[in-house]
């Protein structure tokens, strides 16, 4: 099984490798769509990663699938990639997909003040949609509402029926806002959720995380690669140990972050999934900030241009951090959940995990 | 670029019947209130207690049967010590001995050896010291002093040791010492050699208080201490490849992540209390970084169980590790208002007070966090 995922990641990381630079990263901040780059990550099968093999899918187990998210943050893509094979596989029992579509998730951080009414057969969809990450890019728009009868439903939209505002992230990506306008729903467009598996914005946290973990590690790269090459007094600053000394409390937090985070991506098909991915978000989001900081510390003032690659990764880094639920979101949800097993009960829950 | 890998590891069947034996024990220890659980764990001595885990064989699990282990796996091992942490069962008496030297002497040590003192340490009768650090030898664990010269049928031992855990209680202590001139290779040249405490001339211990005023460390002096050829471990000359092999099994186990957890667990009760939402974040953070750390040290006994040398690996868990134990008491003392108290009584008072005289030793013992950062720098290929 494995063999299989690693050759899918070793094809993966050769078509970043060729595609991703600062053209395209650039053209992406302009506010343009490769629909070229896009066409070659779908034909790769990359959106189908999660689908089963008889849906066209790799039929691959999901967290092992789930590591081509850590890859596209390691190199920075910046495709929808992340969010559309999640998608896919959360849309494939109702819409039949080419692959080449693009899906996005709202979680409950991007939803404001809306509400799921039915209306004849279908449903009417009230509120607010902010900062949609590839928003006016997005053929279908996912999120979980709760209905009147207070169970959850998952809902699709068709994102081409919205009039995207569009703003974008501190990287630069789409992040865009629309009015649902209570737009018209068909039955078939609103279904119970599955109970157990993540929510929308779990999985949205679970993306992100590990896009985080992934975006550190390049981080990390470029910053020892930098200590090596860049000679001051004489010899390069990586031989002086207060360069050492960071950079190795660094690592720590990369490291940390790729376990949480890989932790995860394990534990989307168990009993508690949000749990983990609390874990995750939190973590990786706390270790974020400190690897972005000391990566520039140590790249100085050329990190600080745009010239440089090393901003590519790290405003990827301080707004996915503050996606789908900041830190404190994060760690209120496992305290909670901590506090109501107490301190004695605390043991048997986490050695359980 | 080297790169760390923690692989995800699942938990063994074994290793979940393990658990649930280690609990059993543990309860019946607490039902009848044979230990105090919110003190501390494996920087408590007790020897009854050590007795009654060989008996259940928590000790030496992963060793031979025939030189009484149980032949469980690194996994099992990792489940039991965790458990006991968790539970706060005091298991400074036989910790030193089952975690390393035990290991080391199965690995490295004469056959006689481990004959004789295998069987004593996994039945709980059987205690080690650690003797690495010396007075002019704290980090620059190379530069070690202490002498070993021939004699007939073995060697002479003559200097100092120092922050040495239980040297007065402990049966033995396995002692670096320089067996050949320094040459140019500085870690050539030293060996280890076992020590009986009890039972050889020449050895006087002194007393070295803690900050919470407990004889736990000791300085041990040793003149013309004899030691057998047979209880020499491994070849001579070669002690400094065995001591930094040694070290991934002291540096990245549960033990430094859960130092302070009986201090967390007050915690949690009484932030259930109040459910405030800045505590609940304070708690839920903590909890990420517990998760994520238990995830690292579980990774890395699966690295040790397969057989590979996880060095890098270890000195994150460290490094990571010991900066969460030292940051627990930080924000115990900020999030419920009860002053410290080494011992009125108050569960939460003690724990904390000990939580917060013991944190600056969780960044220094077993390796500073200086000399981990800079190991992990090597790894990084800076140095």
């Amino acid at each position: 099984m494995n063999d299989i995922r690693d050759m899918i990641l070793d094809s993966a990381g050769r078509l970043f490798s060729d595609r991703v630079n600062r053209e395209l990263w650039q053209a992406s901040e302009d506010g343009g769509f490769s629909d070229d780059a896009w066409h070659a990550v779908a034909e790769m099968g990359l959106t189908r990663m999660l689908l089963e093999e008889d849906e066209g899918g790799a039929g691959l187990d999901v967290a092992d699938g789930l590591s081509l998210a850590e890859l596209a943050g390691y190199h920075a893509l910046p495709l929808p990639l992340a969010e559309t094979f999640v998608g896919m596989r959360l849309v494939a029992d109702r819409i039949k997909v080419s692959g080449e579509e693009i899906i996005v998730l709202a979680g409950e951080h991007n939803i404001i003040d809306a509400r799921l009414e039915p209306a004849g057969e279908g449903w009417t969809l009230i509120g607010e949609l902010q900062r949609i990450a590839w928003g006016r890019h997005a053929h279908y728009v996912l999120l979980d509402l709760p209905a009147r009868d207070g169970d959850m439903r998952r809902v699709v939209v068709k994102a081409d029926r919205l009039q995207w505002r569009p703003d974008v992230s501190l990287a630069g990506e789409a992040r865009d806002s629309a009015s649902l306008d209570s737009l018209a729903l068909t039955a078939n467009a609103v279904t119970a959720t599955n109970k157990t598996g993540p929510s929308i914005t779990e999985w949205g946290a679970l993306l992100r995380s590990l896009q985080m973990a992934g975006a550190m590690r390049r981080a990390l790269e470029l910053a020892v690669e930098h200590a090596n090459e860049r000679k001051q007094f004489g010899r390069p600053i990586a031989k002086f140990q207060a360069i050492q000394q960071q950079l190795a409390a660094m690592a720590g937090q990369v490291a940390a972050a790729g376990a949480a985070a890989a932790a995860a991506a394990r534990a989307t098909e168990g009993e508690e999934p949000g749990f983990m991915i609390a874990v995750a978000k939190a973590r990786v989001g706390e270790a974020a900030g400190m690897a972005a900081a000391v990566a520039h510390q140590v790249h100085a003032a050329m990190g600080f241009t745009r010239e440089h690659t090393l901003h590519y990764y790290t405003r990827r880094l301080w707004s996915w951090r503050d996606e789908f639920g900041t830190e404190p979101y994060w760690q209120d949800r496992i305290g909670q959940r901590i506090c109501a097993t107490g301190g004695d009960g605390m043991w048997p829950f986490l050695s359980d995990l | 670029m080297n790169s760390f890998r923690f692989d995800p590891v699942e938990l063994p069947d074994s290793a979940l019947s393990f658990r649930h034996a280690a609990r059993s024990f543990l309860a019946d220890e607490l039902a009848h209130e044979r230990f105090t659980p919110h003190r501390n764990s494996w920087g408590t001595y007790d020897a009854d207690f050590s007795r009654r885990c060989g008996q259940h064989g928590f000790i030496g699990m992963h060793w031979p049967q025939r030189y009484g282990g149980h032949e469980a796996s690194a996994l099992d091992r990792f489940v039991v010590i965790e458990e006991m942490l968790a539970a706060g069962a005091p298991m400074g008496a036989h910790w030193v001995a089952d975690r390393q030297s035990g290991n080391n002497i199965l690995a490295n040590g004469s056959e006689a050896a481990r004959e004789k003192i295998l069987p004593q340490i996994a039945a709980g009768e059987c205690f080690f010291a650690i003797g690495m650090s010396e007075p002019n030898s704290g980090s620059d664990l190379a530069s070690v002093g202490m002498r070993a010269t021939r004699a007939d049928g073995g060697w002479v031992l003559n200097g100092t040791k120092i922050w040495t855990s239980n040297a007065h209680q402990a049966h033995y202590l396995i002692a670096l010492a320089r067996s050949e001139p320094l040459g140019e290779d500085r870690h050539a040249g030293l060996t280890q050699f076992i020590v009986n405490l009890r039972e050889s001339d020449g050895i006087t211990t002194r007393p070295i208080y803690n900050l919470y005023n407990s004889h736990d460390f000791n300085e041990v002096f040793f003149d013309d201490v004899f030691v057998a050829d047979d209880m020499l471990i491994g070849d001579e000359g070669r002690g400094w490849q065995m001591v930094t092999g040694e070290l991934a099994f002291e540096r990245s186990g549960p033990d430094r992540i859960l130092s302070t957890y009986q201090l967390l667990r007050q915690l949690v009760d009484a932030v259930a209390k109040k459910a405030e939402g800045r505590d609940l974040i304070a708690v839920g953070r903590l909890i990420s970084h517990l998760v994520t750390l238990r995830r690292m040290s579980l990774s890395v006994a699966g690295m040790l169980e397969r057989g590979e040398s996880p060095e890098l690996e270890a000195a994150a868990v460290k490094d990571v590790g010991t900066a969460f134990e030292q940051e627990i008491p930080e924000i115990a003392r900020l999030l419920v208002d009860v002053a410290p108290s080494l011992d009125n009584g108050n569960p939460y008072a003690e724990a904390l007070a000990k939580g917060m005289l013991s944190a600056p030793c969780f960044s220094i013992r077993g390796g500073t966090r200086e000399i981990l950062r800079g190991i992990i720098a090597k790894g990084l290929g800076l140095r």
